[in-house]
């Protein structure tokens, strides 16, 4: 048996060599299926690490509140589609911040946004507005280039103060000074106390266009409205995040008159940034291994290849596979040789598909640091595993047949093939 | 008794479509013999050679080969019988292209049961038909009549009960067929049987017997007591 094996392996790896470029070019197909395959998992592996860094740049420490309740568990709040939900107030966001309701939360900002045109003089821009309480600074981290955020009593008095991200004070100042000058928002005249430190795109949220207003004064004089959009709190410790989320929960149920408290009918989701990961995480692994799966279709389109060549190596063969009957090779010998010829060709073009793909991984998250951000160059053991299995699994499958009908072959009818 | 037919026949089937090639031969061949079919072409040699060399069946009739009845075999059988005790020659040589002297006559002995020192029994049967100064040659880069010697010794070279030659001379000039047939002498002086296939009256006269086939029916069986005997360098008529 061993004896047969090795045999068929040697003269397997014989015909091979000694038809190099069709070799080659039949082993092309599979490079390619196993480079994408390669390719694509380390880069989605890349990118889904870039996002998660970037979201945990969010900190993991910080829950959300949004408005309206939450069919299941983990899924979406129904203000996520789009829809307008009214039930969470800025007297929610206020009631949070005390330490009766909930001990553990350092800092409560409740945000209401919108997009509008800040003008000054003939100058003016589009820009997102954040309408934002006083506890932007702590629980976002939030830096300040020049001047001062605004305090609680400009949020609560209807303070027409403006605070400029960095972008903005480009676009509209250019190289003269922001600071104290007056700028116009829906014919209101806001005064400019700060600005922002540049602080770029983190979890797709670009820090630097915006314009902060306080929360009070941008649901009055800007959006008309009396709700929230978000309340976001920072916690002291990861640890007490689920407490936090309890006695969040306990708070606004008390103060929305809701008795269930099973959370079935609650009118607010609490989501934790750790779940915020677990989404995102089975997200882009969804679309990680979706895209793997289409570059493993093009190994299907490699396999159908080999099998073609592999019918005409039979039949091109034909006289030699009647000699070896011939001279005693039996329908296993025959069946071998021209199987492991197939498992060969997929192997080895398997191996520099891994070499290749690694290496194009590579030089892509090189590129992709080069541009700044933080990519990682993650080749994981699975995604060799998966492109060595599938290769091997394919040149059997599709040498199957080619080497079925080799060995079926009757000695005399093939010795007498022309 | 090393071949024992009797009645045997042959047809194929294609679409339908019999052709029947072989009407029922009985003959007996013995171990040390040297026997030539000889007959025209489509009298049926060829089938015949096939069928008694095992690369083929009968239709009918009766084969023992070696004492076996033929029929009852498998064909993984039939395959280690072919590599045990039989040689082939064909007239195209059949050699593996892009492969050595060497490699092309361990070719039976990679199939066979003993695979121990196979490189240097290869090696002992080419030197034996006087190449060994080409082992490692490429089959393309050698002429017709060495070709021929090589496939001589790949037929030799698992020691064999016996050897079939079909028509070996058929693609070789006339020096290097002598040379064939010189060594085909040889092999049965030493006790080797051969049966040679040829429909050239010249070439069967090397034999000692020469059964005559003619549409599938043995015309005549007879022994030659003067056979012409090869020495290298003579010419064909």
């Amino acid at each position: 048996m061993f004896d047969t094996i090795t045999q068929s392996i040697h003269t397997s790896l014989a015909a091979l060599l000694s038809n190099k470029a069709r070799s080659f070019l039949t082993m092309l197909g599979i490079v390619i299926g196993v480079g994408a395959v390669i390719v694509i998992m380390a880069v989605g592996a890349g990118a889904q690490s870039l996002i998660l860094g970037q979201v945990k740049s969010l900190g993991t420490n910080i829950i959300g509140v949004m408005p309206g309740g939450s069919a299941e568990e983990e899924g979406p709040p129904a203000s996520m589609m789009g829809i307008s939900i009214t039930t969470l107030t800025y007297e929610d966001a206020m009631a949070l911040k005390e330490k009766k309701n909930a001990q553990n939360l350092v800092d409560v900002v409740a945000y209401t946004k919108g997009v509008g045109t800040v003008s000054w003089g003939a100058n003016s821009y589009d820009t997102n507005l954040s309408g934002c309480s006083a506890g932007f600074v702590e629980v976002e981290d939030g830096e300040l280039d020049q001047g001062r955020f605004f305090t609680k009593e400009e949020e609560r008095n209807l303070s027409r103060v403006v605070v400029l991200g960095s972008t903005v004070r480009d676009e509209l100042f250019g190289e003269s000074g922001a600071m104290g000058q007056r700028v116009k928002i829906k014919k209101h005249t806001f005064s400019v106390i700060g600005v922002m430190k540049e602080r770029g795109t983190v979890a797709f949220q670009d820090y630097d266009d915006q314009v902060f207003i306080p929360i009070k004064t941008m649901q009055k004089l800007i959006a008309g409205v009396n709700h929230l959009g978000l309340i976001r709190a920072k916690v002291d410790h990861e640890d007490n995040i689920e407490q936090v989320i309890k006695d969040v929960k306990l708070t606004l149920r008390e103060r929305h008159d809701i008795i269930d408290s099973s959370g079935a009918n609650d009118d607010f989701t609490v989501r934790s940034g750790a779940q915020a990961l677990d989404v995102i995480t089975t997200v882009t692994n969804a679309l990680k291994y979706f895209l793997a799966a289409m570059a493993a279709l093009s190994l299907l389109v490699g396999g159908i290849g080999i099998m073609n060549i592999m019918l005409v190596a039979v039949t091109e063969r034909t006289r030699e596979i009647g000699l070896r009957k011939a001279v005693g090779a039996r329908t296993a010998n025959i069946m071998n040789q021209f199987l492991f010829e197939s498992v060969a060709v997929t192997l080895l073009g398997g191996i520099i598909g891994i070499i290749g793909g690694a290496i194009f991984s590579f030089l892509i998250a090189l590129g992709a640091q080069f541009m700044g951000y933080e990519w990682a160059f993650i080749l994981s053991i699975q995604s060799i595993l998966l492109a060595v299995g599938v290769s091997s699994i394919v040149g059997i499958i599709f040498g199957l047949y080619p080497a079925r009908k080799a060995s079926k072959l009757e000695p005399v009818e093939a010795l007498r093939y022309e | 008794m090393l071949i024992n037919i009797k009645d045997l026949k042959k047809q194929f089937e294609n679409e339908g479509l019999v052709t029947k090639i072989l009407h029922g031969l009985s003959f007996v061949i013995n171990e040390g013999e040297f026997v030539a079919i000889m007959g025209p072409s489509g009298s049926g040699k060829s089938t015949l050679m096939h069928i008694m060399g095992l690369l083929d069946r009968a239709s009918e009739g009766k084969y023992e080969f070696a004492g076996r009845d033929v029929a009852t075999l498998s064909d993984n059988e039939l395959a280690d019988l072919r590599n045990a005790k039989i040689g082939f020659v064909f007239q195209s040589f059949n050699l593996l292209a892009r492969t050595s002297v060497l490699d092309n006559v361990k070719l039976p002995l990679t199939y066979a049961q003993d695979k121990k020192n196979i490189d240097e029994r290869a090696r002992k049967v080419l030197e034996n038909v006087g190449l060994g100064h080409r082992l490692d040659y490429f089959t393309n880069q050698i002429s017709g009549g060495e070709k021929q010697r090589v496939a001589i010794a790949r037929a030799l070279v698992n020691n064999p009960s016996i050897i079939f030659a079909d028509e070996p001379t058929g693609n070789l000039d006339s020096k290097s067929g002598i040379q064939i047939m010189e060594i085909l002498q040889k092999l049965n002086e030493v006790g080797n049987t051969v049966i040679l296939v040829t429909h050239e009256t010249y070439t069967a006269e090397h034999a000692k017997r020469i059964i005559n086939i003619r549409d599938g029916i043995i015309v005549e069986d007879k022994t030659i007591n003067n056979r012409r005997v090869a020495h290298d360098g003579d010419l064909l008529k």
